[in-house]
């Protein structure tokens, strides 16, 4: 066993825990930070903030995107919000409720100390960015507002229009951009990392390519910090952008850091449903619709009457029928599985069948029209686009997609992987959702780990480490570029007939049959040979078109989808091992009587943390037990 | 449906590029302009061939990573959408579209439908920001903000970069994307203490990149996926000469 998992959380009441772990860090002299590197690899809400605040405290700081610019990163996407427990409204919220409905919602296979952590952190996080200029919506006193979420009985959600992971992403961009004019920052876009390089046990650098010239290059740190968010489009159809992939972490797993939870992944129950065999990504619709939308399919199976000619009495509004109290604002997990469950009974709209109408009727009757305009206009909009039905007038069809992953690398307190200095924020990690994560949380994980974790961790490592001075002519860093090279070459010269795409759709379509919304042994163990056969297909036939000098978008993608195919054999067996439901993990062997989760929390109440063993070499599972003494563990109620 | 695209392909900066004619039989009204692309794509690919390069990320209209011009028109004849929302539904059958990159100096291409868009951090670099540093914030209810004045800031600051002003316009000129950026921070009270200096300094950046100046013409407003309207030039015209004044 050489991996440790030791958490580090620091001993005390959970509400002190953050303060006495800053005052145990060590700090780095302000006139010695210019001196010390430090890499950030991704510019989403949490690169691009932790490598602002880095800049500002005056860190040497690179930062890497794959993008042309870091303002694309996907994290500008999410529309609905970002949770902080202000309590505005006097509605009862507190931080201890937010940590509550955190580690709740996550169905309790989150570490308790982080999760509270968070929630404290998530004041500061509105204040830091309405200082930005976000324009956050108001009331027409001028104060903000606020809406709910699903998972929450309190309005805790701020938001900017549709828009808020724009405008929180532009904030943090902009604040990023402020350090590039400074000096503090050197921005690298166009350039992704393809490698990880471990001297002595501790990250020291990374080895990237240029997306436009194909060169491949060296950077040493101090540190090496990886927010390059969430693993989703390992299912080919996702809501993730096209470019999100697992490399970096992937690569870094390779090197030593160990993937937590894999097979912890999200489905959103509100997306534009698939039409067709050419359709390469789904659209999310935000959840916060399930505010004034209410979800419903035929009550008799098979029922093609359209929306309008089904009679009030022929519907079954399931959400609201079997969860009363929080109706269609239960949590994401909860409700795709009912979605699935009722188009699995025949009951799906739609010409697939598969979708089921989210209906804004009864609120444009006792809101009127201009409301909800002015509250999902964009929303409606967008859908309008796509589908060419008017939502204003018939339903919407929805679908639950694949959306985030709540695993990611390990990470202990201080968001340090088993790599010393190698750190890990955003989605990247698996730190703060556990087995799901609450809407308008993953906004809130990635500012809290970048404004206003990482950078005490990161000086606390600095400040505690004794580092030798090295440069990029280090032998480890020639047997990394080498390597890079070779595997690009590799990829180039086996000039197949099979494209990257048609591979990577076929290995989604595995993933979504058997370790999608619900997974069952069997099932799992067909998919680990089916994900096996593909991936030896795909290094004996794959074409990859051009060379390797200049911008060649198959190149890239054909590189991301190696590495998705060896990810996909680790979430599956981790799926398998997780013989329990929990959260977003529905296994159809635990379930209660009502077909809700069943966890384990005798046998399974703890981080998965898994080791790379080689190439074609079993990992190794190493357990981090999860002890709860704030939020008792129970059978998850949203009844 | 079935469509023909004449399609602009350079292989590198320094080449010489051609529009290239492609056939797309069999096409569904329901995809859209990228996943057109992709299938096109994925044929060339079969063949050995390189696939046309095209810049897209979430394909949902906010990243600002697509944008080329169809029959001369930034993002296509839709209004208010980028090419990743525009379905083909929206064409005729048999019709024939031309695709080209964004035509500006600023923006010089790198393949194929990739160009360069630096230009644009560069300015919000020069002084798109509010100066917070991490921590300094007050309480976010501590400055009440009239929802008239946000919503006009979110109007602006809806702006996602993707270059389509620039490409649309005859000179070429980056004005509407400078000035929403003044108009969104310019609009808020925390956005004053640098209002001045801030439209000074991004100004300053816009003409040193290359791009032409605003002759009020409007082609910008007309594209914008985001409907970013006119009013943000006058702002920032209005910020520049009073900032200038104030120098003096």
């Amino acid at each position: 066993m050489s991996i440790q998992l030791g958490s580090r959380v620091p001993h005390g009441p959970i509400e002190k825990q953050w303060d006495q772990a800053r005052f145990e860090m060590k700090l780095v002299n302000p006139a010695n930070k210019r001196k010390h590197t430090v890499i950030v690899v991704g510019s989403g809400l949490a690169g691009a903030s932790a490598a602002a605040t880095l800049g500002e405290l005056g860190y040497n700081v690179k930062c890497f995107c794959f993008q042309d610019s870091p303002r694309r990163a996907h994290s500008i996407a999410a529309q609905g919000g970002i949770n902080a427990a202000k309590n505005y409204h006097s509605d009862g919220d507190s931080v201890f409720r937010l940590f509550y409905d955190t580690v709740k919602g996550g169905d309790f296979r989150s570490r308790e100390a982080n999760v509270y952590r968070l929630a404290q952190i998530s004041v500061n996080i509105i204040d830091q960015c309405v200082a930005q200029g976000v324009p956050f919506a108001r009331e027409y006193g001028g104060t903000l507002a606020n809406r709910s979420f699903g998972g929450a009985q309190v309005s805790r959600t701020f938001y900017a229009r549709g828009q808020t992971g724009q405008q929180l992403l532009l904030g943090a961009y902009q604040a990023l951009e402020r350090q590039v004019d400074a000096g503090h920052v050197t921005m690298f876009p166009r350039t992704e990392m393809l490698d990880l390089v471990v001297i002595d046990g501790h990250a020291r650098g990374i080895v990237t390519r240029n997306l436009v010239t194909g060169k491949i290059e060296s950077h040493v740190a101090d540190a090496v910090v990886l927010g390059t968010g969430g693993y989703g489009n390992v299912y080919y159809l996702s809501t993730n952008a096209k470019g999100s992939n697992c490399t970096a972490i992937w690569r870094a797993h390779k090197r030593g850091a160990a993937f937590a939870n894999p097979c912890f992944t999200q489905i959103h129950p509100t997306c534009i449903p698939v039409s067709g065999h050419y359709q390469s990504k789904l659209t999310l619709m935000s959840e916060s619709l399930r505010n004034d939308g209410r979800i419903w399919v035929p009550l008799k199976a098979g029922d093609k009457r359209p929306p309008n000619q089904i009679p009030e009495n022929e519907r079954d509004y399931y959400l609201e029928r079997r969860y009363p109290s929080f109706g269609n604002l239960v949590p994401r997990d909860v409700a795709s599985r009912n979605a699935k469950a009722v188009c699995d009974e025949g009951r799906g709209v739609g010409e697939t069948g598969h979708g089921v109408y989210l209906d804004f009727s009864d609120s444009i009757k006792s809101l009127g029209v201009d409301l909800i305009r002015e509250r999902y206009g964009n929303l409606f909009d967008m859908y309008q686009r796509i589908t060419d039905e008017n939502p204003y007038q018939v339903p919407m069809r929805i679908y639950p997609a694949i959306h985030y992953t709540m695993g990611g690398l390990w990470v202990d307190y201080y968001l340090m992987s088993t790599i010393p200095g190698l750190f890990v924020i955003g989605e990247a990690n698996f730190s703060d959702h556990g087995a799901n994560r609450l809407g308008a949380s993953a906004l809130m994980q990635g500012l809290s780990d970048g404004y206003f974790i990482l950078p005490y961790t990161v000086g606390d490592y600095i400040a505690k480490s004794k580092l030798d001075k090295i440069d990029t002519g280090h032998p480890e860093f020639a047997k990394s570029r080498a390597g890079v090279a070779d595997l690009t070459s590799r990829l180039l010269s086996i000039q197949g007939s099979q494209t990257v795409d048609s591979f990577h759709r076929r290995l989604g379509r595995v993933l979504w049959d058997y370790c999608g919304m619900s997974r069952n042994a069997q099932g799992l163990e067909l998919a680990l040979g089916q994900i096996r056969e593909l991936r030896e297909q795909y290094w004996k036939d794959v074409t990859v078109t051009g060379g390797a000098d200049d911008l060649n978008q198959s190149l890239e993608r054909a590189g991301r989808v190696a590495d998705f195919f060896e990810l996909a054999e680790l979430m599956c067996l981790d799926a398998l091992d997780r013989n329990e439901s929990c959260g977003g993990h529905f296994r159809e062997e635990c379930q209660t009587p009502d077909g809700e989760a069943q966890r384990n929390d005798q046998e399974f109440s703890y981080v998965a943390a898994w080791e790379y063993q080689g190439p074609e070499q079993p990992p190794a599972l190493h357990k981090e037990p999860l002890h709860f003494e704030y939020v008792q563990p129970s059978q998850r109620s949203y009844k | 449906m079935r469509l023909v695209l004449h399609v602009w392909r350079q292989k590198n900066p320094g080449s010489r590029g051609r529009m290239v004619r492609y056939e797309a039989g069999d096409v569904n009204p329901d995809m859209s302009m990228l996943e057109l692309l992709d299938v096109i794509n994925e044929g060339l690919m079969v063949k050995g061939e390189e696939p046309i390069a095209f810049e897209h990320d979430c394909r949902e209209g906010i990243c600002g990573s697509c944008g080329f011009m169809i029959n001369g028109i930034a993002h296509g004849p839709l209004p208010a959408s980028t090419v990743c929302q525009l379905t083909m539904r929206h064409f005729k059958d048999g019709q024939e579209l031309y695709l080209e990159p964004w035509r500006a100096k600023a923006f010089p291409v790198i393949k194929d439908l990739v160009v360069d868009r630096g230009a644009f951090d560069r300015i919000i670099s020069a002084g798109g920001f509010i100066s917070v540093p991490t921590g300094s914030a007050p309480d976010g209810n501590a400055i009440p903000v009239p929802k008239e004045d946000a919503d006009r800031a979110m109007d602006a600051a809806a702006c996602i970069g993707c270059g389509a002003c620039v490409a649309a316009c005859p000179n070429a000129s980056a004005a509407l994307f400078t000035g929403a950026k003044i108009a969104h921070l310019g609009l808020l009270p925390q956005g004053q203490p640098e209002r001045h200096e801030r439209a000074l300094r991004m100004v300053t950046q816009f003409n040193r990149e290359n791009f032409g100046s605003c002759t009020n013409i409007g082609e910008c407003e007309a594209v914008c996926p985001k409907e970013i309207k006119l009013e943000v030039i006058a702002r920032m015209n209005h910020d520049f000469i009073q900032a200038s004044r104030l120098r003096r």
